[in-house]
């Protein structure tokens, strides 16, 4: 993890000199919070150390945590990672977007399985006619926890599902509706400008929908998670994150990047495969945990 | 993209060399600096990226200098030489059983691509060699995992073995080979369920797989937009199956795909093939020198050399 790295890269340095902060840089950057944002977080942290005239161990990690926090705060300022919801008697629509097996579909499986215990009347609609068992898994899902699935047959228009769906979900009262979409990489301009005609058939229906435009991304994906985000807010004009498989040994540190770059908020962690492995984002947990060993560590 | 390739970078850089007939130490730090920013941003792992660049620099240093070459073009050079050699220097084919069948597992994280490249790789051996493959069902977790394998073996063409979700997938497999047998098929393709090398249950169910069906290939199959964790993922997969190749998937995208140097440094195996789409025809057999080429960001090597 991060912070062990941390704590034995910081057990061995001897100085606070220049060697010292090349390699806190690089050690950003093996935690993929990105090139320009290592940079950046080096720089500060080089003239904090030098203003508060550090030279003890244990007061240098204390300074670079308590700046990292700051910094993770700072950039988020404006942000609000709760979810939105609708503010009439009209259902509430969330759309999802991602690259390739990201985890689309299994975290609207988890969301769908939260809002229905709430006692919400969740629809969930099979957007992703492409895929080789697209719509099936969405079934599995809606059958796990109890919801029902909008889905017309394989490979036929996605709109026109999202279509039906919205109608449905008006008609018979749905609290909310989850969209799932198939997953395209960021560069496909054919199939991006396919999603904003999905966006733009439920923005017809109903106006103030769809209010959450979830991009899904994968925890262990690197640098292009910037370029991902960048494309799909440009298409789709995302509204939140939601990081995924931060079960794995990636801890998602391009969050940080992501935040510093792009001010998107993450609002739902998913950290593993059953239904009830999805929490709401917790920026200071997070950071707590990323840097938790190094907090505790650094006493000593 | 963010960032700038190393062709970019470099021509600022030799801007300030031109002209000078022999590259100093300084000349050629200031060089690897920048190699080492681009492997970077491109994802490879730092680890890979440090031992790369003292290697190139002790070459640069020490080499003759070509008549043919300025010195800036000669580092260019070394570094696309090195690059390419790390990858792996040309293009390795599939195993073969000397006998039928010859058996294929793949193995991955959640989401990397292995039932998609289960039915690229039966595609790609009915068109080239009239294969007769059969697939084995042995994803019994994830949800509507067979249904998917179901329909890409139908376009293909190619029957699947499966059992449902209730067996375990290791006596799904020892069923399935069986089944092959009896039919003759020549090649057997065994999808997996997707997995963390950190599970040790699961990658418990891999050894148990492998034990049993002796697979002539274990393909690790891996998202090229994959961090800087890729290396640890991949490590994790090839000590606990000793995988014999890698599959690069959704290379179609615009990712540098710096995985694909990780991969292949920490693990030593061969990436046979990469992915260019989700149709089941898209897909490659992988070429080093192209890579080295598309991490670096280098476009092309001989307008970089010309300009240098
Ligand atoms: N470990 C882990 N696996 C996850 C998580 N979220 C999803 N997965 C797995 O990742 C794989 C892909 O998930 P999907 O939900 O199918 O992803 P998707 O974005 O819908 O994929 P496409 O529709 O093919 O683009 C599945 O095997 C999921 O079980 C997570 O938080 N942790
Ligand atoms: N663009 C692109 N998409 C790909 C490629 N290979 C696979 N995919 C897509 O990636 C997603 C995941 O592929 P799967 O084959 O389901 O991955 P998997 O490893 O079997 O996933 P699990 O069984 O859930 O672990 C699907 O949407 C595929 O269509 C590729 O080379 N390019
Ligand atoms: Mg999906
Ligand atoms: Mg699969």
């Amino acid at each position: 993890s991060f912070s062990a790295r941390f704590n034995r890269f910081l057990a061995n340095f001897r100085s606070v000199d220049e060697e010292f902060f090349d390699d806190l840089e690089e050690l950003l950057i093996e935690s993929d919070v990105g090139y320009e944002t290592a940079m950046r977080l080096s720089d500060e942290l080089r003239e904090e150390v030098k203003l508060e005239n550090v030279k003890k161990r244990s007061d240098v990690s204390d300074v670079i945590v308590k700046k990292l926090v700051d910094m993770y705060d700072e950039e988020g300022k404006e942000e609000d990672n709760s979810l939105k919801f609708s503010n009439d008697k009209t259902p509430t629509i969330f759309l999802f977007v991602g690259v390739n097996g990201a985890g689309k579909t299994t975290t609207i499986g988890k969301l769908a399985h939260r809002y229905q215990q709430e006692g919400k009347k969740v629809l969930l609609a099979a957007g992703d006619t492409f895929r080789a068992g697209a719509i099936e898994q969405l079934q599995v899902w809606g059958k796990r926890v109890g919801v029902p699935v909008q889905a017309s047959k394989a490979q036929t228009d996605p709109a026109s599902v999202v279509f039906d769906a919205v109608h449905r979900a008006v008609e018979e009262d749905f609290d909310i509706l989850l969209v799932d979409t198939a997953g395209r990489l960021q560069n496909k301009e054919g199939l991006m400008r396919e999603l904003e005609k999905i966006k733009r058939v439920i923005t017809r229906e109903l106006p103030e929908a769809p209010q959450e435009v979830l991009l899904v991304l994968d925890g262990s994906t690197g640098q292009n998670a910037l370029s991902q985000a960048k494309q799909f807010n440009e298409t789709t004009d995302v509204s939140g994150i939601v990081l995924t498989k931060i079960d794995g040994s990636s801890q998602g540190g391009i969050v940080l990047a992501i935040r510093n770059e792009l001010h998107i908020p993450v609002k739902l962690v998913g950290l593993g495969e059953q239904m009830d492995d999805l929490r709401d984002f917790d920026p200071e947990k997070f950071i707590y945990g990323l840097f938790k060993e190094l907090i505790v560590g650094s006493g000593e | 993209m963010a960032f700038e390739g190393l062709s970019e970078r470099l021509q600022k850089v030799f801007s300030t060399l031109r002209g000078k007939g022999k590259l100093s130490e300084d000349d050629v730090r200031k060089v690897m600096r920048e190699v080492r920013m681009a492997l970077l941003e491109a994802d490879v792992n730092f680890d890979v990226v440090k031992n790369f660049v003292k290697q190139v620099r002790e070459r640069a240093l020490g080499a003759e200098v070509m008549d043919s070459l300025s010195p800036s073009q000669q580092v260019i050079k070394i570094v696309d030489d090195e690059l390419t050699k790390l990858m792996g220097e040309e293009a390795v084919p599939l195993n073969k059983s000397p006998h039928i069948p010859t058996i294929i597992m793949m193995v991955g994280l959640q989401g990397a691509g292995k039932t998609t490249t289960a039915g690229k790789l039966a595609k790609y051996l009915i068109n080239n060699e009239k294969a007769r493959p059969i697939f084995i069902a042995g994803d019994v977790y994830r949800p509507a995992a067979i249904e998917q394998l179901k329909t890409v073996a139908e376009q293909v063409g190619a029957p699947v073995y499966e059992e449902g979700t209730d067996k375990d997938p290791v006596d799904i497999v020892k069923n399935g080979l069986a089944k092959a047998a009896e039919n003759k098929n020549d090649y057997v393709i065994i999808d997996t369920a997707g997995r963390l090398e950190i599970d040790d249950k699961l990658m418990d169910e891999l050894t148990r797989i492998k034990d049993l069906a002796h697979p002539n290939e274990i393909l690790f199959v891996a998202d090229s937009m994959t961090g800087q964790v890729a290396a640890k993922v991949a490590h994790g997969f090839d000590e606990q199956l000793d995988i014999t190749g890698v599959v690069l998937t959704k290379l179609d995208g615009d990712t540098r795909g710096g995985a694909a140097l990780s991969i292949r440094a920490v693990t030593g195996k061969p990436i046979k093939f990469i992915g260019q789409g989700e149709k089941l025809d898209q897909l490659d057999v992988f070429h080093p020198d192209r890579m080295a080429n598309r991490i670096l960001g280098m476009g092309d090597m001989l307008t970089l050399i010309e300009k240098a």
